[in-house]
């Protein structure tokens, strides 16, 4: 079995499931009971909170745990808008954002706002100055996906961010869920105001997540309740699975620090060596500032589906587009925007890699690739 | 000493069962069911294996079962998606007094949005009156939400009853049953709800996850945007592991049901007993006759509720005043405010015992002496006094 769709979700740490079943199991106490119970809870919750924190370089007080990506991307979007609505009513995205993104923004368009969807090049990348172009007296919010989640392509959002440095009434959201571990990112850097994250994709439980939300910043909640989350995220929180996140948090940052990061890039490079002069071949992702773990690419004559379902007999996972949407037979809007033809789009493959990979795995993969391809291409002729 | 956990109605202990039916998940079909490849197909399999076993448990179909985060995501998806979706006809909301701040401050904030919202009160058994109902309905009314059982005093409300009163006008009805789900046997056909609000942590099932039953036909303005998940009623990927112990601990809580609640009845019965014998002062603030079996809500006059809380705790008994998420405020419990007034004496002298599966008679026993005890401290120099 080599799994390749990492980008759709990962397969939890052992050291993680452990974690789940012993919080799950020792600390059922609700964290907001006052009893002796409720308090080791509340302790565990607070020291998951402190090491989150300390992880992201950030305060306690600005990570809000969420039930993962869609619910922070919701959150940070329809919060910022929602709460500074008679401050303006300009926000600001790209065209290639998750659905999570793009669905907020059309829900906010229906409501009134005014959304500019900046264009992208043939890398998928924004520019700078359409930024600059774009903003305006009102804009509220400029939310970017910092690594894509079908392309692999970085956004440059740290020049985003000092753009926005002398807007104070511009707040500037990052989804950061498909870099997060593989890409870093320095919020504070990068001055962000908003970042989503989401534990499934760095092999924590599903149904986790993280808002970080600079300290100050007053969204509009969007689940009200028992008041969780300093106010901020109604609900009872989900303790083994926020203390199981955050130790994966830990496990993955360590693995990107010690050489995880290099090792994605020389899978990935190695892959497009290998796949760099087949004739059906092109790849998608750009080569220069692009993630180290994805990598999308032209089957020239097979349609994507095809391709995954034949791979998958074969005991190898790859995807055909951001699993959200996979399920609709339409070309992927990502591919779309950066001026693929339909046909292209049609017949693109994402390549996902994590930590747990290795390079044997790459090799295998790429011997059934080829062999797949070429079996595909004589039955297609 | 161990503690004595009599705090179910916060949460409860997730059953080691239902953690075995999760971990393989986590382990072996870890894939995002969205995903069209063979780990996705299997996780696709494993959450519809489970919305089927959860729609047959309520008498419903498939289709109208959404997964959520919990009771909180339900309650807001269902209010605020009602009552969007509705505005046209209408902008009326009936509800009560009483009901989770999930409910409650999810109507203040469509108060906000200019929806006019009734809130019912109670008597004092916490239960709101037919008539008072009645006269509240408007031709403009379209969203009621009265929870079926309460979550600090246990009282049920006459759902059936609403249900009927509503029918043939533009109101949909929605109940928050997050408290009674498990040991209540809930037909959602029989009952005649259009929404009903469930999660799993309270009967001892996974934190995280819950769901929300939508009646064929009722549209809901999505207020979760993103993915095609839940028929793009609910973006997000599906916490697959939390819906399949949610299904485990469905499966789990409704063998044996009416065995298990008549335990509840008994460990109840045999607190309120033992109290007696003790010779304390209490009342019963509730309705044992119409009430949650698993709910014990009692005034002890005299007492002071945090100090008795904390005096309880280092004891060894794990009791509450109210819903978990307001017990860590002062305030005094909007419940026993609604049942008895704001100056009420009830509102701060009165615990909320709650019991669940793990219990046993003698526990129940010992916790009922330390209370016991704990209270004729107060109660005992004021009455020879
Ligand atoms: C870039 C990006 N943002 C947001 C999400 C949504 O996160 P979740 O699946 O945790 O809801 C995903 C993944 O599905 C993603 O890839
Ligand atoms: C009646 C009631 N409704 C809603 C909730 C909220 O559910 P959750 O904590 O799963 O968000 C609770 C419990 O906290 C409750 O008792």
């Amino acid at each position: 079995m080599i799994y390749f769709d990492n980008s759709a979700t990962t397969k939890p740490y052992p050291e993680v499931l452990d974690t789940y079943r012993t919080a799950a199991e020792q600390f059922f106490a609700n964290p907001s009971s006052i009893h002796k119970l409720g308090g080791r809870s509340e302790e565990l919750l607070k020291k998951s909170r402190e090491q989150a924190a300390q992880l992201l370089r950030v305060k306690p007080q600005e990570v809000i745990f969420t039930s993962g990506g869609t619910e922070g991307n919701n959150f940070a979007i329809k919060g910022t808008a929602f709460a500074f609505r008679h401050r303006g009513k300009h926000l600001m995205t790209t065209r290639v954002e998750h659905p999570a993104s793009l669905r907020a923004f059309e829900q906010l368009e229906a409501l009134g706002f005014d959304v500019t969807y900046l264009e992208v090049d043939r890398n998928g990348r924004i520019s700078l100055d359409d930024v600059k172009k774009a903003l305006r007296e009102d804009t509220i919010l400029v939310s970017v996906i910092h690594v894509n989640n079908e392309l692999g392509t970085i956004q440059p959002v740290k020049e985003i961010g000092q753009l926005l440095k002398d807007r104070p009434k511009t707040l500037f959201h990052v989804d950061h869920v498909q870099g997060f571990t593989k890409v870093p990112l320095d919020f504070h850097e990068a001055n962000i105001d908003l970042c989503t994250i989401s534990g499934h994709k760095i092999h924590g439980p599903k149904g986790t997540g993280i808002l970080y939300k600079r300290e100050g910043i007053m969204l509009s909640p969007l689940l009200a309740g028992g008041g969780q989350e300093f106010g901020f995220r109604s609900g009872t929180e989900n303790l083994p699975a926020i203390a199981a996140f955050v130790k994966a948090m830990r496990l993955s940052l360590e693995r990107a620090q010690n050489g995880g990061i290099a090792r994605l890039r020389n899978m990935t490079d190695r892959l497009r060596q290998a796949l760099a002069s087949h004739p059906l071949l092109s790849f998608n992702t750009p080569s220069g500032a692009s993630a180290p773990h994805i990598l999308n690419l032209t089957v020239k004559g097979i349609r994507s589906e095809v391709l995954v379902h034949a791979l998958d007999r074969q005991g190898i996972y790859v995807s055909t587009k951001s699993a959200c949407s996979s399920k609709t037979q339409e070309p992927s809007a990502v591919l779309l925007a950066t001026g693929l033809s339909e046909e292209d789009a049609s017949h693109a493959i994402r390549i996902s890699l994590s930590f747990e990979n290795t390079m044997d795995e790459v090799e295998s993969f790429l011997d059934i690739f080829m062999q797949t391809i070429d079996k595909l291409e004589t039955v297609m002729e | 000493m161990d503690h004595i956990y009599l705090d179910h109605a916060a949460t409860t202990p997730v059953d080691p069962a239902v953690v075995e039916a999760m971990l393989p998940v986590y382990r072996e079909i870890f894939g995002n069911p969205s995903s069209i490849h063979y780990f996705g197909r299997e996780a696709r399999k494993l959450i519809e294996d489970a919305r089927e076993v959860i729609a047959a448990e309520i008498g419903a179909t498939p289709k109208e079962i959404i997964f959520t985060s919990g009771g909180t995501e339900s309650d807001n998806a269902a209010l605020i998606g009602a009552a969007h979706a509705r505005q046209a006809l209408g902008r009326h909301i009936i509800t009560t007094k009483i009901e989770h701040h999930a409910v409650l401050h999810t109507c203040e904030h469509l108060e906000k949005e200019g929806f006019d919202v009734t809130y019912l009160d109670v008597d004092q058994k916490g239960r709101i009156s037919l008539d008072a109902f009645k006269n509240a309905l408007r031709p403009d009314t379209i969203l009621v939400s009265i929870m079926y059982g309460n979550n600090e005093v246990g009282t049920l409300q006459p759902i059936k009853e609403i249900a009927s009163l509503l029918k043939g006008t533009n109101a949909l009805f929605h109940t928050d049953a997050v408290q009674a789900f498990g040991l209540e046997a809930i037909n959602v056909r029989d009952i005649g709800v259009d929404l009903m609000s469930i999660t799993a942590h309270k009967f001892n099932g996974p934190k995280g996850v819950g769901f929300l039953y939508i009646r064929e036909g009722v549209l809901l303005e999505t207020y979760q945007h993103g993915g095609e998940q839940e028929r793009k009623r609910r973006a997000g990927t599906h916490n697959v592991p939390g819906i399949v112990g949610m299904a485990k601990a469905v499966k789990l809580v409704s063998e044996n049901r009416e065995e298990k609640k008549q335990m509840m009845y008994r460990l109840r019965q045999r607190m309120l007993d033992r109290l007696t014998e003790e010779g304390i002062d209490f009342a019963i603030n509730g309705d044992l006759e119409n009430g949650l079996a698993h709910i014990l809500n009692l005034y002890f006059p005299g007492t002071r509720v945090e100090a008795l809380l904390s005096a309880l705790d280092l004891a060894g008994v794990a009791v509450s005043s109210g819903s978990a998420c307001t017990a860590g405020s002062v305030e005094p419990s909007h419940v026993l405010t609604a049942m008895f007034g704001s100056d009420a004496p009830q509102a701060k002298s009165s615990l909320r015992i709650s019991f669940g599966l793990y219990n046993t008679e003698e526990q129940v026993e010992t916790a009922a002496r330390i209370i016991a005890k704990t209270v004729s401290g107060w109660q005992k120099p004021k009455h020879s006094g």
